[in-house]
C-alpha cells in the first residue's frame, strides 16, 4: 500500500478529484495549504508600503491506495493538475505499513 | 464668508459674535439644513472614519480603533460642552484664546440664536467637527498606543491645541481679523489632525517590525464601506460650513464632489503609472485626499477651481505618503499627514488663486491672490507650530504621568486583548 500526497494549484481540485474518481480511487483528504517551491510569490502593495507575499495557497490531496493502483492514481493525477506552467505542484509517495477502518476493523488492501 | 463662523454670508462685517436675538432672526430652512448637516458630520465619524481606520489596522486591533473613535467622540462631547466650546467659539480677552462665559453652555437658552439657526444647533455642528479632528489624529499612532494614554492626550490635545486653533480661524481671533480663509477646515481639522499624528508617530516610535514586517490591511472592504460613508458626510462638513442652505452651501456641495471625485482618479492614475495597477485602497485614499483639500477651499473656488484642486490633491498626496512611508521611513500607520496634513495645506494654498480664477466666487474686495497666499502661508505656518510644538509636549507629559506605549509583548498581543479583553473576530 502506498500513500499517494500531491500539492496542486487549488482551481484544479475538481479536475483531480473526478480523474482519481474515474481510475477507481473510492476516498481522499484535501488540505487547504501553503508554500512555495519554483513559483515565486507576488508582491502586495498598500499605499506604497511593499510586501512580498512568498506562500501561495495551495491544496494538498492525501490518497491511500494499493501498490497495483498507484501508477493509475499518479497519472491521473498529474493529468487533471498539469497546466504546464511553474507551480503545478507535486506528488510523493511513500509506503504505507498498515491501514485500518475504524468501524470494522478491517486492514490491509481490504480497509481501502 | 467662511472666514468666520459666526459671520453667515448676509451679516455685516464687524459683527463678530453669536447675538441673542429674537425668534425673527431665525430661519427654519437654514436651521433645518444645519440640523441635518450636524448628523451628517457626526455620521462620518460614527461610523464612517471608525469603518475606514478599523479595517487598515490588523484583525488584532481592530476593536482598538473602533474604541477610540467611539471614546474620543463622547468624551470630546462633554468637554465640548464642559468648556470647549466656550474657548473656541466665544470672545476672548485677546486674539489667542476664547473666553469662559459659555463654560458649561451656562448662557445658553433655548432661545439663543446664532446667524440665522438657534445656537443649540451652531454648538452642536461645531462639536462634531471637535470630535472627527482628534479622531483623525489615531491613525498616526494606531496600534501601538496605550488606552489610558490614548484618552488623556486626545481630551488634553482637544482643549489645548483644536480650540485655540478653532478660536484664532473661526472664532474671530486674530488669523480671522488677518483675513485668513479656511472655509472646513483645512487648518483647524486637517492640518492640525496630521500635525498632531506625525509628532505622535515620532514620539512613541515606529510600530514593531515596521517597515519591514507585512502589515496589510486587515479587511478592505470594511475600509471601503467608511470611505462611502465619509464621501457622503463630508457633504455635512463642507455645504454645512456654509451655516445657511443657501447658494453658498450648494456650491461648497458641488465643489466638494468634484474634489473627491478628482482625488480618486488622480491617485488611482499614479498607482496605475507606477506601480502598475490600480488599487482599492488607493482610490479611496485619493478620495480623502481630495475630499481633505477641497475643505478649506469649498466655499471659495468654482466647479473647475475643485476639479484642478481635486486632480492635484490626488498626485501630491499620493507623492506626499511613498516620501514619508518610503524614504523618512516615519509609521504614520493610517498616513494621517501624507493625506489629510498635505491636502489641507495643499488646499489654504490653492484656495488664495482659484478664488478668483476657474470660476471662483472672488477675493475680498482690494485684496490680490498673492497677498491672500502670505496670509495663508501666514496660518499655515503659525497651525503647525502651534500645534507640533503642543503636542510633542503634551506626549511627553503623558508618557512620564502613565506611560504612551505597551511593551512588546502586549503590541504582538495586539490592543483588542491587552488593552479591551476582547477579540474582534471569533472565527
Amino acid at each position: 500500500m502506498k500513500l499517494v500526497t500531491a500539492i496542486i494549484k487549488p482551481f484544479r481540485l475538481d479536475d483531480v478529484r473526478n480523474a482519481l474518481s474515474e481510475v477507481g480511487v473510492s476516498g481522499m483528504t484535501v488540505t487547504e495549504v501553503k508554500g512555495f517551491g519554483r513559483q515565486r510569490g507576488h508582491t502586495e502593495l498598500y499605499r506604497g508600503a511593499e510586501y512580498v507575499v512568498d506562500f501561495l495557497p495551495k491544496s494538498k490531496i492525501e490518497i491511500a491506495v494499493s501498490d497495483d493502483m498507484v501508477e493509475q492514481a499518479v497519472e491521473a493525477i498529474t493529468n487533471a493538475a498539469r497546466t504546464g506552467k511553474v507551480g503545478d505542484g507535486k506528488i510523493f509517495v511513500t509506503p504505507v505499513e498498515q491501514v485500518l477502518r475504524i468501524r470494522t476493523g478491517e486492514a490491509g488492501d481490504n480497509a481501502l | 464668508m467662511g472666514i468666520n463662523r459666526l459671520l453667515p454670508a448676509a451679516a455685516l462685517a464687524g459683527l463678530l459674535l453669536p447675538v441673542i436675538a429674537g425668534a425673527d432672526d431665525l430661519n427654519s430652512g437654514d436651521t433645518a439644513w444645519m440640523l441635518t448637516a450636524t448628523a451628517l458630520v457626526l455620521f462620518m465619524t460614527l461610523p464612517g472614519l471608525a469603518l475606514f481606520y478599523a479595517g487598515l489596522v490588523r484583525a488584532k486591533n481592530v476593536l482598538s480603533v473602533l474604541m477610540q473613535c467611539f471614546s474620543i467622540a463622547a468624551a470630546g462631547s462633554l468637554l465640548w460642552v464642559i468648556v470647549g466650546y466656550s474657548l473656541a467659539l466665544t470672545p476672548g480677552a485677546t486674539g489667542w484664546f476664547g473666553g469662559f462665559d459659555q463654560v458649561m453652555l451656562k448662557s445658553l437658552t433655548i432661545d439663543s440664536v446664532s446667524g440665522t439657526m438657534p445656537e443649540t444647533v451652531f454648538v452642536m455642528f461645531q462639536m462634531t467637527f471637535a470630535i472627527i479632528t482628534p479622531a483623525l489624529i489615531i491613525g498616526g499612532f494606531a496600534e501601538r498606543m496605550r488606552f489610558s494614554a490614548m484618552m488623556i492626550f486626545s481630551m488634553a490635545w482637544l482643549l489645548l491645541v483644536y480650540a485655540p486653533v478653532c478660536y484664532w480661524v473661526w472664532g474671530g481671533g486674530w488669523l480671522a481679523e488677518m483675513g485668513f480663509r479656511d472655509f472646513a477646515g483645512g487648518a483647524v481639522v486637517h492640518i492640525n489632525a496630521g500635525v498632531a499624528a506625525i509628532v505622535a508617530a515620532m514620539v512613541l516610535g515606529n510600530r514593531r517590525g515596521f517597515p519591514t514586517t507585512p502589515m496589510p490591511p486587515h479587511n478592505l472592504p470594511m475600509t471601503v464601506t467608511g470611505a462611502g460613508m465619509l464621501w457622503v458626510g463630508w457633504f455635512g462638513f463642507n455645504a454645512g460650513s456654509a451655516l445657511a442652505a443657501d447658494g453658498a452651501a450648494g456650491m461648497a456641495m458641488l465643489v466638494t464632489h468634484l474634489g473627491a471625485a478628482g482625488g480618486c482618479l488622480a491617485w488611482m492614475a499614479m498607482e496605475w503609472i507606477r506601480f502598475g495597477k490600480p488599487s482599492v485602497l488607493g482610490i479611496v485614499t485619493g478620495m480623502v485626499a481630495g475630499l481633505g483639500t477641497i475643505t478649506p477651499a469649498s466655499g471659495f473656488v468654482g466647479p473647475a477651481g475643485a476639479i484642478v484642486i481635486g486632480l492635484t490633491a490626488g498626485v501630491v498626496c499620493f507623492w506626499a505618503t511613498m516620501f514619508i512611508k518610503r524614504k523618512l521611513e516615519i509609521d504614520d500607520s493610517l498616513d494621517v499627514m501624507p493625506v489629510h496634513g498635505v491636502g489641507g495645506i495643499l488646499g489654504l494654498i490653492m484656495l488664495a488663486f482659484l478664488s478668483d480664477s476657474l470660476g471662483g466666487l472672488g477675493l475680498d474686495e482690494g485684496v490680490t491672490a498673492s497677498q491672500q497666499l502670505m496670509v495663508q502661508l501666514c496660518g499655515i505656518g503659525a497651525t503647525i507650530l502651534w500645534c507640533g510644538a503642543i503636542t510633542f509636549v503634551l506626549l511627553k507629559v503623558i508618557d512620564l504621568i502613565v506611560g504612551l506605549r505597551v511593551n512588546e509583548e502586549q503590541e504582538t498581543e495586539g490592543l483588542d486583548i491587552v488593552m479591551h479583553e476582547e477579540r474582534g473576530y471569533n472565527l
